[in-house]
C-alpha cells in the first residue's frame, strides 16, 4: 500500500471575501499576490515534509480558482522534481482535452522525469467542466479530444526512432522529436474513473484506476477494472492498479481529530461553488445523461451517496473522509478497503479547507508514523474477500 | 421549438434530414434557431400561407442525423446545398433565424444560382467591432432556466415558446431532442462563439435582395449588431420589430411574416 500526499494550493482565506462563486467567475481582486506567495511556499514545504516522512506526492490543476491556485501540475512537479528525494511523483492530472499543445506536454513530461530521476508517474484527463470555460477548448468531442491528445502523448513519450508527423483532426505535427526523453521507458500512466465504462478501458490499458470521492459506487467500479483486467491481461489485477481520494485528517486524540474535521470540511462547503451554467456545459456529459437529467429533474452530485448534513461517522464510512485518531483512522480506512475490494494507492487530500500548516504537518507525521505503517501490514494480502475469491 | 418532430425524411451526403414541407407556392427555405425547431413553430405555419416552406432540423439537431465528418457551421452548409440539390429547389427564398441566419448567410455567400432573395431574423455567424468587443453574448454562460428571459423580450412568451421548460411532464423524447439540440449548438458555435471570422468579408459577395429584420430586444445579437449585417451585404434592407428578443420570431410571428412577405413582394399574409 502506499500513501499520496495532495493538496490543492487553496487560497482558502479569499471564499469569505468572495460573494458567489470561487471559482471561474470572482474578480482577481481577491487573489492577493502577497498571500498567494506564502500559499504556494507553505504548500510546497508540506510536500517536501511528505518526501521525508514516506509519502508519495500528488498535484492537480486548476484555473481562475480560490479553491486551487497550482495551474499546471507539471508546474509544481518541475519545482518537486528538485526539491524532493524520493516521493514518486504524480500528476492527476494534466487536463488533455484542455490542452492546444500536446507536444508541449509531452515534453514536460519528460524534463521532470529526467530531473527527477525517474520519478515521475502521469494522468492524462479530460478536464473539469467548468475548466473549458477558461481553456476555451469545446465541451463537444471532448472525449475524441482526449483520445487523440492521449494516443500521441504516449507515442512522443516512447518513440525512440526520429522525428515523427502527425496529422490528426485536431493536432497536426511536422516534426515530433522528443529531447530529453524520459528516464522511464513511458512513466506509469493512471486515469480518473467514475464510470465503471472509464474503468473498463484503464484496465484494458493496464493503467491505474484512481477514484475521487466516489464512496458506495467505489466497490462496482474497482470490480469493473478487476473484471476487465483480468480478462485482458489473464492474470488479477495487482491492487497498486486501483486508487481512491479522500479527505484525510489525523489527531492525537478526539478533540483535536474534531478540530481539525472542522477546519478541513469547510472545503466540501467551498467546493460547489461554481457558476450554474459551468457545471455541466452540453457536450461535456452524454446526451443520455444530460436527457435524463432533465427528464428526473436531477440535478448535480447527489450528496456522495451520504444523508443530509452527514455525521463524521457517515463521511468516513461513506469513504468520503477518514477523520480520527490512528488507531481509529486505521480501522476506517480498513474498512473501507476491504468494502470495495482492496486498493493499493491511498491518495490523501491531507491539507484542505482552514487547516493550518502546524496541524497539517502534525497530521500528517501521526499517520506517518502510526498509520502507515499498520495499513501496509494489514492490506499486505489483499481485501478478506478477494482472498476468498482466490482461494 | 423542440417538441413536435418533423414528418419527412430525407438522406443526402451521409445525412437524414428531418424535415418538413408545407403550403404552395414559391419554395422558401427556413433554417431554424440555436435553439431547434419542431413541426409546429409559428412563423412556418405564416411563411406556408403564401409560400411553400421547406424547414429541416440541421444535422445533429432533433432527429437530423450527424455523421462523423459533419462538424462545423461549413459542413452544414454543405449538407443543406445537398438537400437543395437534391430536392431540386430553384428561385429560392432564403430565411434564417438566428443560427440559421448565420448559415442562410454562408449559404447566399457562396453564391448558387438557386438562390433569389434572403432574409436574415436576429442572425448570428459575422464578427462586427473590436477584439475586445464580444460580437454575440456568450449564450453558453446561461442555464436552461435563464434563457426565457434571454432569448425573449419577455420571460413568460419565452417560457411559452420553451414549453414552460417542464421536461418531467413531457415525453422522454423531447428531453433527448432539447439536450442534442443543445450539445451540436456547443459543437456548432463554442469558439469563436457564434460566428465565423471569415464571413464579415464574405458578406460583400451577396447579390440578391436582402432584408435583415431584428427585435428592438435583441439581447444575444443587439440591433446594432444587425445593422452592421445589413450595411455590409450591398444593398440590405434592416428592419426593427418591436417588442421582440432574439427569438422574437415566436413572440411576434405575425409580425415577422408580414415583414417578410411583404419584402417578398407578394402582400401580405392572410
Amino acid at each position: 500500500m502506499k500513501f499520496w500526499h495532495f493538496c490543492e494550493q487553496s487560497m482558502h482565506s479569499a471564499w469569505n471575501e468572495i460573494d458567489g462563486p470561487t471559482k471561474v467567475t470572482p474578480s482577481n481582486q481577491y487573489c492577493h499576490p502577497e498571500l498567494a506567495h506564502e500559499y504556494y511556499n507553505r504548500y510546497l514545504d508540506e510536500w517536501m515534509i511528505a518526501d521525508d516522512l514516506g509519502y508519495n506526492i500528488m498535484v492537480n490543476e486548476h484555473h481562475a480558482s480560490a479553491n486551487c491556485m497550482s495551474v499546471s501540475c507539471t508546474l509544481t512537479l518541475a519545482i518537486l522534481a528538485r526539491q524532493t528525494k524520493k516521493a514518486r511523483l504524480l500528476a492527476l492530472g494534466i487536463p488533455i482535452a484542455n490542452r492546444t499543445d500536446p507536444y508541449r506536454v509531452a515534453e514536460e513530461i519528460a524534463m521532470i522525469d529526467v530531473i527527477s530521476g525517474g520519478r515521475l508517474e502521469v494522468g492524462l484527463v479530460k478536464a473539469s467542466p467548468f475548466e473549458l470555460v477558461m481553456s476555451n477548448q469545446s465541451p463537444a468531442r471532448l472525449m475524441d479530444r482526449f483520445w487523440e491528445g492521449h494516443d500521441f502523448v504516449v507515442k512522443a513519450l516512447t518513440h525512440t526512432d526520429g522525428p515523427f508527423s502527425w496529422e490528426g483532426e485536431f493536432y497536426q505535427y511536422r516534426n515530433v522529436n522528443l529531447w530529453p526523453r524520459p528516464l522511464q521507458k513511458l512513466p506509469p500512466m493512471w486515469m480518473t474513473c467514475s464510470s465503471e465504462k472509464n474503468a473498463r478501458i484503464a484496465a484494458r490499458l493496464g493503467y491505474v484506476c484512481a477514484t475521487f470521492f466516489n464512496g458506495p459506487k467505489t466497490r462496482a467500479l474497482f470490480d469493473s477494472y478487476r473484471d476487465e483486467y483480468q480478462k485482458a491481461h489473464g492474470k488479477p489485477a495487482p491492487a497498486d492498479r486501483l486508487a481512491y481520494l479522500a479527505l484525510s485528517v489525523t489527531g492525537h486524540n478526539e478533540k483535536q481529530v474534531s478540530e481539525r474535521y472542522a477546519k478541513v470540511k469547510t472545503y466540501l462547503d467551498a467546493q460547489p461553488r461554481t457558476p450554474a451554467a459551468w457545471i455541466n456545459p452540453p457536450g461535456y456529459e452524454t446526451i443520455e445523461l444530460n436527457a435524463m437529467a432533465l427528464k428526473t429533474g436531477k440535478k448535480g452530485r447527489i450528496n456522495f451517496g451520504l444523508p443530509e448534513n452527514p455525521t463524521m461517522q457517515e463521511m468516513a464510512e461513506g469513504g468520503i473522509f477518514f477523520a480520527g485518531t490512528p488507531d481509529q483512522i486505521f480501522h476506517q480506512i480498513k474498512s473501507f478497503h476491504d468494502k470495495v475490494g482492496g486498493y493499493g494507492q491511498v491518495l490523501m487530500l491531507g491539507q484542505a479547507g482552514y487547516l493550518e500548516h502546524d496541524d497539517t504537518v502534525d497530521s500528517m507525521t501521526l499517520f506517518a508514523n502510526e498509520v502507515a505503517p499498520r495499513l501496509r501490514e494489514a492490506t499486505k494480502d489483499g481485501a478478506p474477500m478477494s482472498k476468498a475469491a482466490a482461494a | 421549438m423542440f417538441v413536435s418532430p418533423m414528418p419527412d425524411r430525407l438522406t443526402v451526403g451521409g445525412v437524414t434530414f428531418e424535415f418538413l414541407t408545407k403550403g404552395e407556392g414559391r419554395p422558401l427555405l427556413f433554417l431554424h434557431g440555436a435553439h431547434g425547431a419542431d413541426a409546429d413553430d409559428p412563423l412556418i405555419e405564416r411563411l406556408s400561407k403564401s409560400y411553400k416552406v421547406i424547414a429541416a432540423s440541421h444535422p445533429g439537431y432533433g432527429l437530423s442525423t450527424r455523421p462523423e465528418h459533419v462538424t462545423t457551421v461549413e459542413d452544414v452548409v454543405y449538407s443543406y446545398l445537398d438537400l437543395i440539390e437534391k430536392l431540386d429547389l430553384k428561385d429560392v427564398v432564403l430565411v434564417g433565424a438566428s443560427l440559421g441566419g448565420w448559415i442562410a448567410a454562408e449559404l447566399a455567400v457562396r453564391g448558387s444560382s438557386r438562390f433569389s432573395q434572403l432574409i436574415l431574423i436576429d442572425a448570428v455567424g459575422a464578427k462586427f467591432g473590436d477584439r475586445e468587443t464580444r460580437a454575440v453574448t456568450d449564450i453558453f454562460a446561461y442555464t436552461s432556466e435563464q434563457l426565457p428571459d434571454l432569448l425573449f423580450a419577455d420571460r413568460d412568451a419565452g417560457l411559452k415558446a420553451m414549453h414552460g421548460l417542464k421536461f418531467m411532464d413531457l415525453p422522454e423524447e423531447v428531453s433527448v431532442r432539447y439536450a442534442r439540440n443543445r450539445e451540436t449548438l456547443v459543437l456548432y458555435g463554442w469558439s469563436p462563439t457564434l460566428f465565423n471570422p471569415k464571413l464579415r468579408q464574405r458578406l460583400t459577395r451577396i447579390q440578391i435582395p436582402t432584408l435583415a429584420l431584428w427585435g428592438d430586444r435583441d439581447r444575444i445579437a443587439s440591433p446594432d449588431y444587425g445593422r452592421a449585417y445589413a450595411a455590409t451585404i450591398p444593398g440590405a434592407r434592416f428592419e426593427l420589430i418591436q417588442g421582440a428578443g432574439h427569438y422574437g420570431y415566436f413572440e411576434e410571428p405575425d409580425a415577422y411574416a408580414n415583414a417578410a412577405i411583404a419584402f417578398l413582394g407578394v402582400g401580405r399574409a392572410r
